[in-house]
């Protein structure tokens, strides 16, 4: 960044705007990168990022256009203008992308060792296809596959998340090109694997002298790779500076709502999270907090968020509103061989807790952690193996459908996918007053309206919002929705499955603090399942972590994160990274 | 992969077994002696008795039906009621003539409609990709006679180029059964052809939007290397489901075509022996062509498992 503006630069654009034939998507960008430079392309849904990305590439989908000029060390003229034979040479050798989602990146029908080769072959930067297969073997390994000859034959379905990641990032750099462009690479991955993957690219393109263009909307991912950020706001870059310099003093106020927003250390007065509203008040994170500083900052921060709550010290003797002990759930597989005995997936594993009236509990865990299928069991959707699970009162382990009445109305879901989860052609009051359906209730229709204004009012969404169909709101509306749909009938316990992890950061800080409030007025007893620890570290106050079907270690909210016993939480705390975190280690 | 192979292998056996009952039971249940048609109306009671011993058809169900279906799978289809002839060599030479004219007709629309498919797919915004997908919606209106009484009318009657009708072994002339083979073929596959370009040209469709199409942009293949690359082995797995599908109903399709050119295939086999009322007749025609459809299916099966690894074992 302070480079002389006389030195070669890796890629130069300036005025870049992208539109189609109606709309302007991104005005103006300028970038400027010299090689080995790692810079942040930080921006919201719809921001344009990926757009740009695109641009770069030479890559816009039909009926898109850009204007400006794009400059590649290396190659003469203005790349906006250059076709795609031109391109064709440019790709893949001296610039290329990572992408979000590797399973569906990598193509299901190729082995992984030719994919990579084939980056080769087709700029023939190495002399035989046999060349080509031998070195895509090695940078499998460079990569840190485990058994490199061998995910070289598997085809992308046979590895990891992680792992295909992995071979995407082997393709990238098989060519050494001078500019590294990734489109939200960890964002699909499990927190743990995120961080090795991070860890990763950042050390590939220092070995390799890489300039990286880093395109996220997780702000602590930024810190932790990026040396310069670019924030994108509406097709427009409103703030550009070094990391450090735009996260501890930023100007935009849009940089310092996205900053207040993503800060789940932060937060105000009430003990809530900062929004793109009230971020005025928001202090923002000072460069190099010193680690024991920053605990007791964080100490205190949680004691602070506590304090707005009333605590609920239970009478001993009652009855918790959630006890689960022993529980077993195993699916069977179908049988890979004919005579052989049909394997099972044991997706719960002897899970035994209690929830108390008024708790707030989460549960933490990675894909495949079983987490959901604890969820579904409580929920009364899936029946346990083995065990006993009860809920408000009713045994759910073995009940029939109807048994099942009451606790519907006594627990109710928030689904992670707001888009799903409501019924695209039911306008929003019959999506909210559905659970008064329920059998055995009796409803009349002024009643049940006037239920639905006053929960529509109770999440913040007008009136006139009843009459409207679902697709006519944003992500952060219909997540409204489906939160007022799970409380019209006054449940005791609301269950939470993962319900902000498909929001973007400001909408984010939003709906936790809707949670929050209406968990407090409500007097709900709130079970949080989260693949984020961040946020369950914000809203929570016991934890349980689960891995592998089991729980592996359970306890206060603090006691967890700040003291954590067993390895798998340790590992899983440790890779969870926090904005503060993040720039603090830089 | 073996294991699968096994699976379908049992599979085909039970349905085939399972259809040999629900057709020999339907057949059973259409009202009529066999005896009395044959003989017509004024048979005497004493040449009934000896006809119906002659046919069998006087035994128990049971065992009627194990002499049936047991012969089956040697080739032994039994004596027509009707023209008092051994059914076999007859089904045996329709077959060939069925399975010519169909398998020609599929690998011609398959020319057809895979080019065309892909060039309309990827061409799809532009006119000239719009055009051949709106002449492949017209083809698939048209019926198949229509197709063959045109292709006669101008090819046969105006031109005089080819033969309109008849049918020659292509072991005895080869030339011959070329000439008299172009316009039957022709009249199944611009339908068919039709048809399946709709299919491969929305299957390369969903494959372009695909994430690794752009991956393999994004390594420096041009658009067209990474579509035939990377795309249409993907596009190929929807296609030869709809493929296997239209195979099966082409055998039956053909009966149209087989009369409009006057070929001796199963189909129009099919027809006589309905007219005739010639029970076993039918009853045989009718499981070998289930027994097609059900090796294509296997035949399917098993390329699937080849086209696609994550189907195979282990996945």
């Amino acid at each position: 960044m302070d480079a002389p503006h006389n030195a070669p630069a890796l890629i130069e654009v300036k005025n870049l705007s992208i539109s189609t034939k109606t709309r302007s998507l991104v005005s103006n960008f300028n970038l400027r990168m010299q090689p080995g430079d790692r810079v942040g392309l930080i921006g919201e849904s719809g921001s344009g990022k990926s757009m740009t990305a695109s641009a770069l590439m030479g890559l816009l989908p039909e009926g898109v256009s850009a204007t400006g000029s794009i400059h590649l060390a290396g190659h003469a003229g203005n790349l906006v203008d250059a076709s795609d034979k031109q391109w064709q040479k440019i790709r893949g050798k001296d610039m290329t992308m990572v992408f979000q989602e590797p399973l569906t990146a990598l193509n299901p029908l190729m082995k992984v060792g030719p994919q990579v080769a084939e980056i080769m072959t087709s700029h023939k930067s190495v002399p035989s296809k046999s060349a080509a297969r031998s070195k895509a073997v090695e940078m499998l390994e460079s990569v840190k596959l485990p058994d490199p000859q061998r995910a070289a034959r598997a085809y992308p379905h046979q590895l990891s998340g992680g792992q295909r990641q992995r071979a995407m990032l082997a393709m990238a750099l098989a060519n050494k090109p001078g500019l590294l462009l990734c489109d939200e690479p960890t964002t699909a991955l499990d927190v743990t694997v995120q961080r090795q993957v991070l860890d990763l690219i950042l050390e590939s393109v220092t070995e390799l002298g890489t300039g990286l263009l880093f395109i996220t909307h997780d702000l602590s991912v930024v810190a932790n790779v990026c040396d310069r950020v670019l924030v994108m706001n509406n097709g427009q870059v409103v703030e550009e500076g070094s990391t450090v310099e735009v996260f501890t003093n930023p100007q935009h106020p849009y940089t310092r709502g996205l900053l207040a927003a993503s800060d789940l250390n932060a937060t105000d007065e009430k003990g809530r999270l900062f929004t793109v509203a009230s971020a005025a008040a928001y202090v923002p994170p000072t460069e190099n907090e010193p680690e024991p500083e920053d605990l007791a900052q964080l100490a205190a921060v949680s004691a602070e968020a506590t304090a707005g709550r009333p605590v609920l010290p239970l009478p001993a003797g009652d009855e918790p509103v959630i006890s689960v002990e022993d529980l077993h759930r195993r699916y069977p597989v179908a049988r890979s061989t004919l005579f052989g005995k049909p394997s099972e997936v044991h997706a719960l594993r002897g899970v035994s807790f209690e929830v108390a009236a008024g708790q707030r509990f989460g549960v933490v865990g990675e894909s495949g952690s079983g987490k959901s299928t604890l969820l579904r069991i409580l929920a009364g959707l899936d029946q346990p193996t083995s065990g006993s699970v009860k809920v408000a009162g009713n045994q759910i382990s073995g009940a029939k459908e109807r048994d099942l009445i009451q606790l519907r109305q006594q627990l109710q879901i928030v689904f992670q996918d707001p888009m799903g989860s409501l019924d695209p052609r039911m306008r929003v009051r019959d999506i909210i007053a559905e659970p008064l359906l329920a059998p055995g209730q009796k409803v009349d229709s002024a009643k049940q309206r006037k239920l639905v204004a006053e929960m529509l009012g109770a999440v913040g969404l007008p009136r006139d919002a009843a009459e409207r169909f679902p697709h006519q709101f944003s992500g952060g509306q219909r997540q409204r929705i489906s939160i007022a749909r799970a409380l019209i009938c006054e449940p005791r316990v609301l269950v939470a499955d993962e319900p902000v992890s498909a929001l973007d950061v400001s909408v984010r800080a939003q709906v936790l603090n809707l949670l929050s409030d209406l968990v407090d007025d409500y007097q709900l007893t709130l079970v949080f399942v989260s693949h984020d620890l961040g946020v369950v570290r914000h809203l929570c106050d016991n934890v349980v972590v689960m891995n592998n079907g089991q729980i592996v270690e359970s306890g206060s909210t603090e006691q967890i994160y700040d003291n954590p016993q067993h390895d798998y939480t340790r590992t899983l705390v440790n890779s969870s990274m926090s904005l503060r975190n993040e720039l603090s280690l830089r | 992969m073996g294991i699968r192979l096994l699976i379908n292998l049992v599979r085909f056996v039970v349905t085939y077994v399972i259809a040999t009952v629900a057709v020999f039971l339907f057949m059973r249940a259409i009202p009529g002696d066999p005896a009395q048609i044959a003989l017509g109306v004024n048979a005497t009671p004493e040449l009934l008795a000896k006809t119906r011993a002659e046919f069998g058809t006087d035994r128990p169900l049971l065992v009627q039906y194990f002499d049936w279906a047991l012969g089956l799978p040697f080739g032994d289809f039994g004596t027509s009621y009707i023209t008092r002839q051994d059914i076999s060599p007859l089904i045996i030479d329709r077959v060939q003539v069925s399975l010519i004219l169909v398998i020609l007709a599929m690998i011609v629309a398959l020319a057809i409609a895979i080019p065309f498919g892909t060039y309309a797919a990827v061409k799809h915004r532009n006119p000239s990709g719009i055009v051949v997908s709106g002449i492949s919606q017209i083809g698939v209106a048209i019926p198949n006679f229509l197709a063959g009484i045109l292709l006669v009318v101008v090819f046969a009657v105006g031109l005089g180029w080819l033969p309109a009708n008849g049918w020659t072994p292509p072991g005895e002339d080869f030339a011959d059964f070329a000439s008299r083979v172009i316009l039957p073929v022709l009249a199944l596959a611009s339908v068919q052809g039709a048809i399946l370009t709709r299919y491969v040209r929305s299957a390369v469709m969903e494959v372009m939007s695909e994430d690794y199409l752009r991956t393999a942009r994004s390594k420096g293949l041009g658009k067209l290397e990474s579509l035939i690359k990377h795309g249409l082995r993907n596009a190929s797995i929807p296609v030869l489901t709809v493929t296997s599908v239209q195979l099966a109903a082409l055998i039956i399709g053909a009966v149209v075509i087989e009369r409009v050119f006057v070929i001796p295939g199963l189909g129009s086999m099919l027809l006589d022996a309905v007219g005739n009322r010639d029970l076993l007749t039918v009853q045989s025609v009718v499981m070998v062509l289930v027994a097609i459809t059900l090796i294509i299916n296997l035949m399917v099966d098993v390329l699937y498992t080849v086209l696609d690894p994550r189907i195979r074992k282990g996945a």
